[in-house]
């Protein structure tokens, strides 16, 4: 008789001694001389992945179907470790730069720190782990409750017992959560960093290596005479002779890799792997051995499974003896649950039942202390890496948020996480524990833990994408995750809640409201039974496929912002930069240094803020005392301190609330932009603002072109009347005996070129203020005719002069515009003046004529007038009837036709007529004269 | 015999003071005020001296003397541009045609009229 204080005794001193462990550990850790700065110590650690689920799952798994039940399992992470070390070692390098605390501050940190992320990946870790968890609960009290029984082997089904089990699985609980409790929070410091705790851990992995060897050694060796002995009379039981070989068929296959591949994930994506494998890290280089260290381990885990499940099943088939019933309902019977002598066994529990039948007192108690260690190992390191990311990524962003709580003014904050982690802990457990009380006894470990596998793998696009794809972005990695996450939930959840009677079992037969499409059992109608899919299959099937097409498409058609991209670089670019981390800060930022230190203070504790502090001064030559405004490199160090306690997200937040942002220079801009994809964007957009510049330049350039020729054009036309007027004032004045005829002529000449030169000036002037809009336009009510007339009286004696004929074709219709007077006459006579001098020089004839004209336009009249002035002269070409209304346009050589160099009139006129909204232009043929029209608008 | 003058310009008040100048110092003078004109006269009455403005309707006063420079008949006619084109860029390209010299508008009338002699003077 084993008496149940014995065991309890039994138990609490092995927790103990994990304890004392522990306590050396952090005390060997704060001298300075790390026990687990050692490869072997850090290869056993990582043996925290085998769990209760390894130590009496996988004997179960092996007796239902053979190796093929669990070896993938643990093949999965022999490949990644021996494959997928680069990704591992990528990982822990981040991590180390970044002072990860978490897989969730991991992601997060990826993705521009975003808060939102380390809360989704936070909460799909606590709830993809509390079926893991639970399974951990069961498997302590069901071992409990087993060797309680001693030398009975019997497994309670009726309905008292049961709650007994479950009243076991409640103590048990709480006594893991409060183990878990005082081995992770023992500190006041919250740090991210446990060694105490690595070392109990190695220890662990130690005593439930040797415990199920031990076993599996008294089974092969003690019952039978080693293996060939062993296998030989498993070969004569038909049943278990069939599960010598793999059946292979679609159904195993798919199950089969499947496993495989969520195995490879789960090895660094459950949080307490993550913790083990890259938090708790000492030194990279110890990777290189746990690569081959940990898959040795697994074998040597591994390697009696097989003979400890077909030393269980020989002997349940002695039991049966020569009751050919027994025997008949055997492999229905193997189905998990396996009836022994005077009641039901799991066949999971084969390790200790085994040996409690063959009443091998002391070894028995040994493999359930193995089991336990097993599984107390796994629910104290994975609530420990839960219970901080709960704390960091969840509850402290909203209490910091939340200003009734006046968290900012509080000095020191580090007890206030501890007390958080602490209950994240005591709630994490409670959750297994209900998990196991409503759920659990439904489904084998396997079952269960695979579903927790389902969970973890949803975080593997985000990670593995993250590390190696600078373009994924934090909108991508969420839309991934949650998709994922909710499609996990739908297809494997939801059944396992539905069998356990909480939801109708109608919805895994005809699909939510009897849609079949959306069925969770075979979603979108995916023949599962066809195909041979099992249910996890099935569901990593969807969930990754809806998790990775939304994280690259939403990747694709989404843009990082700057810190994205910084993270981004600073990831995927871990080993290229050589640049340390704090030099390549994203802090373009000061803060007081007091300021700065009292942040710390408050999560980290005066005495390590002090000490963190005098080593960066140390390092860095400062000294504190002259030291008043600390520089981008210490803001980041203190972030990257706070990152270690609270995570990345909120450590950003912090600091970001004591520093002040200094503007980006450019060159600084450039710096961070370099190497990202951003930079390609903006370079883009400079080459087209240099050509945007460059052709403002251009047209710069061809202004200044034009306004030289302008220059020009107006000196010249200046020149011709000085010409004549210098030349003939020069003969009159030189020439004494000159004739009065002649006298008079030539003064009179030059009396006429005085004017045109005034005319000139005038023109210029003019034409400078419509430019630049100084004028002011007299805007009154007229008719149009007035105009002409007036333009007709002061251009009559230039007419006459040329003997040319004037004809008019003035229309009966009074043509009533609004205009200013003086400048509409100016357009008449710049006009009349120019056909003057183009006309024919014999016989010249110049039509002036004026038309209205009145559309229907909708039911408003549009009318009209129009006004032209038609010469015979030698007319313009074509070519250049368009620009002799532009500005600077004027001297045009080598044009045939008319010479442009006639002044400015006919820009000015230009001007004129737009500011009267109405439109001139000319109609001519080489030789056969011109016309020039303008209309404006008819006032009624 | 009196030296020949052909002055083509189509201002006729700048006209008016060459040729008074022109006749003034005995030369026999004609005008045109475009350069068909002008190149209508050159080959018909052979001026020895060719006062000639650049800027013309229709053909301009850089064609006319390039047409000018093209036979060998005329190749002895002197070629003085006048014009109120100044830019050294408009000079150098009247020079560039082989003419004379370039004289620019205003001017002063002795300039021009020594200028002319000085050129006839060679061709005796």
């Amino acid at each position: 008789m084993l008496e149940q204080k014995i065991i309890i005794f039994v138990s609490f001193g092995y927790m103990g001694l994990l304890f004392a462990i522990a306590f050396w550990g952090d005390k060997r850790a704060e001298a300075g001389k790390s026990i687990i700065s050692n490869p072997y110590i850090y290869a056993l650690s990582l043996a925290v992945y085998c769990t209760a689920w390894t130590f009496y799952g996988s004997v179960g798994a092996a007796s239902t179907s053979g190796a093929t039940g669990f070896l993938n399992i643990y093949l999965g992470p022999t490949l990644m470790m021996i494959l997928g070390w680069p990704i591992l070692r990528k990982i822990i390098c981040i991590s180390k730069i970044n002072r990860i605390t978490s897989i969730a501050d991991f992601i997060a940190s990826r993705y521009g720190k975003s808060a939102t992320i380390a809360g989704a990946v936070t909460i799909i870790a606590v709830l993809g782990i509390v079926p893991y968890m639970s399974v951990q609960i069961k498997a302590i009290s069901t071992s409990f409750q087993l060797i309680s029984q001693y030398p009975n082997v019997y497994m309670a089904q009726t309905a008292t017992p049961l709650s007994g089990t479950k009243d076991t699985a409640f103590f048990v609980a709480i006594l893991l959560a409060l183990f878990a409790v005082v081995f992770g929070t023992r500190h006041l410091e919250a740090t991210e960093r446990h060694e105490g705790l690595v070392a109990a851990i190695a220890f662990e992995s130690l005593v439930k290596l040797v415990a199920i060897l031990s076993v599996g050694v008294f089974i092969t060796y003690g019952l039978y005479s080693g293996f060939g002995d062993l296998f030989a009379q498993a070969s004569l039981v038909p049943y278990i002779r069939q599960l010598f070989v793999m059946e292979v068929n679609a159904a195993t296959f798919t199950g089969w890799y499947n496993a495989l591949f969520l195995a490879m994930m789960a090895i660094f994506l459950l949080p307490r792997q993550f913790q083990v494998i890259v938090v708790e890290n000492v030194d990279e280089n110890h990777l290189k051995k746990a690569v081959w260290l940990f898959p040795m381990y697994l074998l040597a885990i591994n390697i009696f499974v097989i003979p400890i499940a077909f030393g269980g099943m020989m002997y349940f088939f002695e039991q049966c003896g020569s009751d050919p019933v027994c025997k008949q309902t055997l492999p229905q019977a193997f189905d998990g649950i396996l009836r022994f002598a005077n009641g039901r066994v799991d066949a999971d529990y084969f390790a200790l039942t085994l040996l409690m039948a063959k009443q091998q007192q002391g070894l028995a108690l040994f493999a359930f202390l193995g089991g336990m260690s097993a599984a107390t190992g796994m629910v104290i390191v994975e609530t420990i890496a839960l219970s901080t990311m709960v704390c960091n990524d969840l509850v402290m962003p909203v209490l910091l948020r939340l200003p009734f709580l006046k968290l900012e003014q509080k000095s020191d904050l580090s007890r206030l996480l501890l007390i958080i982690r602490r209950v994240s802990i005591l709630a994490i457990v409670l959750l297994g524990y209900l998990y196991f009380h409503y759920v659990v006894e439904y489904y084998s470990l396997v079952s269960i833990g695979m579903i927790s596998f389902a969970a973890v793998a949803q975080f593997s696009p985000a990670v593995i994408g993250g590390i190696f794809w600078k373009g994924a972005t934090r909108r991508g990695a969420l839309f991934g995750l949650l998709a994922g996450f909710f499609t996990w939930m739908y297809t494997l959840v939801l059944p396992s809640l539905a069998q356990a009677g909480f939801l109708s079992r109608e919805l895994l037969t005809y699909g939510p409201l009897g849609v079949d499409l959306l069925n969770p059992s075979h979603l979108f109608g995916l023949d599962v039974h066809r195909l041979g899919i099992n249910q996890y299959t099935h569901a990593v099937f969807w969930s990754m496929a809806v998790n990775i097409g939304l994280f690259i498409g939403v990747s694709l058609f989404s843009r990082q912002n700057a810190m994205e991209r910084r993270q981004a670089t600073l990831f995927v670019d871990v080993f290229k930069s050589s640049v340390e981390s704090e030099k390549s800060s994203f802090w373009r930022a000061t803060a007081s240094v007091v300021d700065l230190r009292t942040l710390l203070e408050r999560f980290l504790g005066k005495t390590r803020t002090e000490d963190a502090l005098t080593l960066y001064a140390r390092e860095h030559h400062i000294n504190w005392e002259q030291e008043l405004i600390a520089d981008a490199g210490l803001v980041s160090h203190a972030e990257k301190l706070l990152a270690g306690a609270i995570g990345s997200a909120s450590a950003l937040v912090m600091v970001r609330s004591v520093v002040e942002e200094e503007p980006l220079g450019m060159d600084e801009i450039m710096h961070i932009l370099d190497e990202t994809q951003q930079m390609i964007i903006y370079s883009r957009e400079l080459e087209k603002a240099t050509k945007d510049l460059e052709a403002a330049n251009e047209r710069l350039k061809e202004l200044d072109r034009l306004k030289n020729e302008f220059i020009s054009t107006v000196t010249h036309e200046l020149r011709t009347p000085l010409t004549s007027i210098r030349s003939l004032a020069e003969i009159v004045h030189n020439t004494p005996d000159l004739d009065t005829r002649k006298q008079h002529v030539f003064v009179g000449i030059i009396i006429k070129e005085s004017e045109r030169l005034t005319r000139l000036i005038n023109n210029v002037l003019d034409f400078q203020k419509i430019e630049s809009g100084q004028i002011q336009w007299q805007m009154t009510r007229l008719n149009f005719k007035e105009v002409i007339e007036d333009a007709i009286f002061s251009t009559g004696q230039l007419i006459k002069e040329k003997h040319i004929a004037l004809t008019f074709d003035i229309s009966t219709m009074p043509g009533v515009v609004s205009g200013d007077k003086d400048r509409l006459i100016q357009v008449m006579v710049n006009l009349i003046s120019n056909a003057v001098k183009f006309c024919h020089t014999q016989n010249g004839r110049i039509t002036v004529g004026m038309q209205v004209k009145i559309e229907k336009i909708g039911g408003n009249d549009k009318g009209w007038v129009t006004i032209f002035v038609k010469d015979n002269g030698i007319g313009i070409d074509k070519g250049d009837q368009e620009i002799v209304f532009q500005e600077f346009r004027q001297v045009i050589s080598g044009s045939k036709g008319r010479p442009l160099g006639t002044g400015i009139g006919l820009t000015i006129s230009k001007h004129i007529i737009d500011a009267h909204k109405g439109r001139i232009w000319v109609d001519s043929e080489l030789g056969k004269g011109a016309t020039f029209f303008f209309e404006l608008p008819l006032l009624e | 015999m009196k030296k020949k003058i052909l002055i083509v310009d189509d201002e006729p008040n700048i006209i008016v003071p060459l040729e008074f100048l022109m006749t003034q110092n005995h030369y026999d003078v004609q005008t045109a005020d475009t350069g068909e004109k002008a190149l209508d006269l050159i080959s018909r009455w052979k001026p020895d001296l060719i006062l000639l403005d650049i800027m013309l309707p229709g053909m301009d006063g850089y064609e006319v003397c390039q047409k000018i420079r093209q036979g060998k008949e005329f190749s002895q006619t002197r070629i003085i541009f006048l014009s109120a084109m100044a830019r050294s860029i408009d000079i150098a390209k009247g020079m560039g045609l082989a003419a004379d010299d370039y004289i620019t508008k205003p001017f002063a009338n002795d300039y021009v009229v020594s200028k002319i002699k000085e050129l006839l003077a060679d061709t005796d």
